[in-house]
């Protein structure tokens, strides 16, 4: 599926340069001019994009007076780096932070083993009910989730688990989401099937092909959902705010609600300054490893 | 014996017949965590949504049935209800459309090999990859009547912004405007897709005589149908799952003007503990989506282009 958008991608360039050359000189020029004025256009979008994040950055740094300051300093009159000790000791911001990495390494670890073994079995085994079974799966991704809050919030409280991290956790340890299924199944059915057919002849097992063959060759696609998963469980509001009590227990989106019924109104440096350190593992994985974003995009998008 | 068996060509079905149920138990063991995912947190809990949906059920004491009287409740005896509908249409109305239209005319800008595409594409990337609590956080700041960067920034043309998130006017419009900061996604997507349309389509176009409008309109938009109509379902979907931003940023409020219907459903839920009308609540939401979605598959017939036929 991904092979086939590249595959006209690169076929399409040479056909484009071609035309380039046998144009002249007027069509060339209007061509210059629309692509001058489209990055104009594009600019000024991406200046519109910034505009918050910088803002956010920069009330970071302020004075709590210069916050409020008419017309907007872009760029602190005092550069106040004490707010981020400041605002990160206000709460137990530290603790947020641990209790969040710890939730969305296990949710993300569940979400990539157990999906790309189901994975396997759509993309590589025969099984009877097998069209029927992918056609429940997906349409579980219709399914609004609120439809199964209220009994699965039922469950966990029967099964004793509420304010404990098991609910956030093992959900994703069964199949993660439909979509990563999808996305990985997707994935596997590109991969040549010669190496399988060559190590059941030297009778591998199954599960020694999918160990062996199948994880190693997707580590792209595995990446795609280890980083779609991370960026659903370290910005997940819901599950814990309707699961933990405790607030040593709380995660960072909601440590940072906690921060806002205190604060509002009043520390915006604070909070804002808090609200990057938030944001700042999610932007990090971000720009380390963008070309999985496309590629996820590719592989669910455009064959959806 | 075995030996003989094995080579025996009258046999061999029956090996093959082995193999096969074996690997039709694999199938079943690789499959196992989500299919006991399946029934545990989607089909169980569908069915006990629906057996509560019927009955009074506030936790402490056991559900109680009370047939339909639920859902005579919903449609007779509860305006919120119908607030809560009307707000998720109205956000709808303006954040689909305009989202689509964004997105679709950010990927196309983009896709005339603009200079510093991949920056830019990082740019518009970049606060989709921020969600939840801290967009809206950042948002309740910009829009801020008095201090934020919006107003501030219309200040400079000499107007006086509205209250946003403290008017009953203009809270949607606010929700609405927050959403196209986060297009990141659907822009992905149709760019994925831009670059999938073969050239010699377009080189057939041009060679009849096709300007840039013909071209889109003859090319771009057929080609990118399909992708369209995925996107839309898929905003469809989320819109009626908005939750964290008004919970956090309005709790519903001003006077109701922002009692989207996914925070209703939690105020019956987890607020009033009402489990049996949140679960009514909850399959009105799945039908309303289910009718919705299969409204725009039907037109989809009419402009989705399947090349070659129906795909798939």
């Amino acid at each position: 599926m991904a092979t086939h958008g590249v595959d006209t991608r690169s076929t399409a360039s040479p056909g484009r340069t071609l035309l380039l050359r046998n144009t002249w000189g007027s069509k060339r020029f209007r061509q210059r001019a629309r692509i001058t004025l489209s990055t104009l256009v594009i600019l000024f979008g991406a200046l519109l994009m910034l505009a918050p994040l910088v803002w956010m950055v920069s009330t970071s740094l302020k004075d709590e007076g210069d916050v409020f300051l008419i017309p907007v300093q872009w760029i602190p009159k005092r550069i106040l780096w004490s707010n981020y000790p400041a605002a990160l000791t206000f709460v137990l911001y530290a603790r947020y932070f641990l209790n969040s990495v710890v939730v969305t390494g296990l949710a993300v670890l569940g979400t990539v083993l157990s999906s790309s073994l189901v994975a396997f079995a759509f993309a590589r085994l025969r099984g009877p009910g097998k069209n029927v079974l992918f056609i429940i799966l997906l349409s579980t991704l219709m399914l609004p989730g609120e439809v199964t809050l209220v009994p699965v919030y039922l469950l966990f409280r029967n099964l004793g688990w509420l304010d404990t991290y098991l609910p956030l956790i093992v959900p994703s340890w069964f199949g993660g989401s439909a979509f990563y299924i999808f996305l990985l199944r997707q994935f596997f059915l590109t991969l040549p099937t010669e190496l399988d057919d060559a190590a059941k002849i030297d009778g591998a097992s199954l599960f020694h092909i999918y160990t062996q063959i199948v994880m190693p060759l997707s580590k792209p696609a595995l990446a795609t959902v280890a980083i779609f998963s991370f960026f659903t469980h370290w910005n997940a509001f819901l599950p814990p705010l309707i699961y933990l009590n405790t607030s040593e227990k709380y995660t960072l989106p909601i440590g940072l609600r906690l921060y806002l019924s205190t604060l509002a109104n009043s520390h915006w440096n604070y909070l804002m300054a808090a609200t990057l350190v938030t944001i700042l593992p999610p932007l990090v994985l971000f720009f380390v490893s963008q070309r999985f974003f496309i590629q996820g995009a590719v592989l669910t998008g455009v064959k959806g | 014996m075995s030996a003989t068996s094995l080579t025996s060509p009258r046999d061999r079905p029956r090996r093959r017949s082995k193999l096969l149920i074996r690997e039709y138990i694999a199938f079943y063991l690789f499959a196992s965590p989500w299919l006991i995912g399946l029934l545990v947190f989607t089909i169980g809990p569908m069915v006990a949504s629906l057996y509560l949906s019927f009955t009074d059920y506030a936790v402490i004491a056991p559900p109680r049935w009370v047939g339909l009287e639920n859902y005579v409740h919903m449609f007779t005896d509860d305006p919120l209800v119908w607030q809560a509908l009307r707000v998720t249409t109205m956000y709808s109305l303006g954040a689909i459309p305009l989202t689509l239209i964004v997105s679709f005319l950010v990927a196309l800008l983009m896709h005339q090999r603009v200079y510093g595409v991949r920056v830019f594409r990082t740019i518009y990337y970049l606060p989709s990859v921020i969600a939840g609590v801290p967009v809206a956080l950042l948002w309740m700041w910009i829009l801020n009547p008095d201090f934020g960067l919006m107003n501030n920034f219309l200040r400079l043309f000499g107007v006086e912004g509205p209250k946003w998130l403290y008017s009953t006017t203009w809270v949607i419009p606010s929700f609405v405007l927050m959403s196209l900061w986060q297009i990141g996604v659907p822009m992905v997507v149709f760019l994925a897709g831009l670059q999938s349309i073969p050239m010699h389509l377009y080189e057939a176009a041009e060679i009849d005589g096709g300007g840039l409008w013909a071209k889109f309109r003859h090319v771009t938009l057929p080609m990118m149908s399909p992708v369209i109509l995925f996107v839309m379902i898929e905003l469809i979907i989320d819109s009626f799952q908005t939750f964290t931003p008004a919970f956090l940023m309005t709790n519903g409020g001003p006077a109701n003007a922002s009692l989207f219907y996914g925070l209703y459903l939690y105020n019956n839920a987890f607020k009033w503990f009402k489990m049996g009308y949140a679960s009514g609540l909850a399959w009105l939401m799945f039908l309303i989506i289910l009718l919705l979605t299969g409204l725009v598959f039907r037109s989809s017939i009419r402009w989705v282009y399947y090349e070659g036929g129906l795909r798939r």
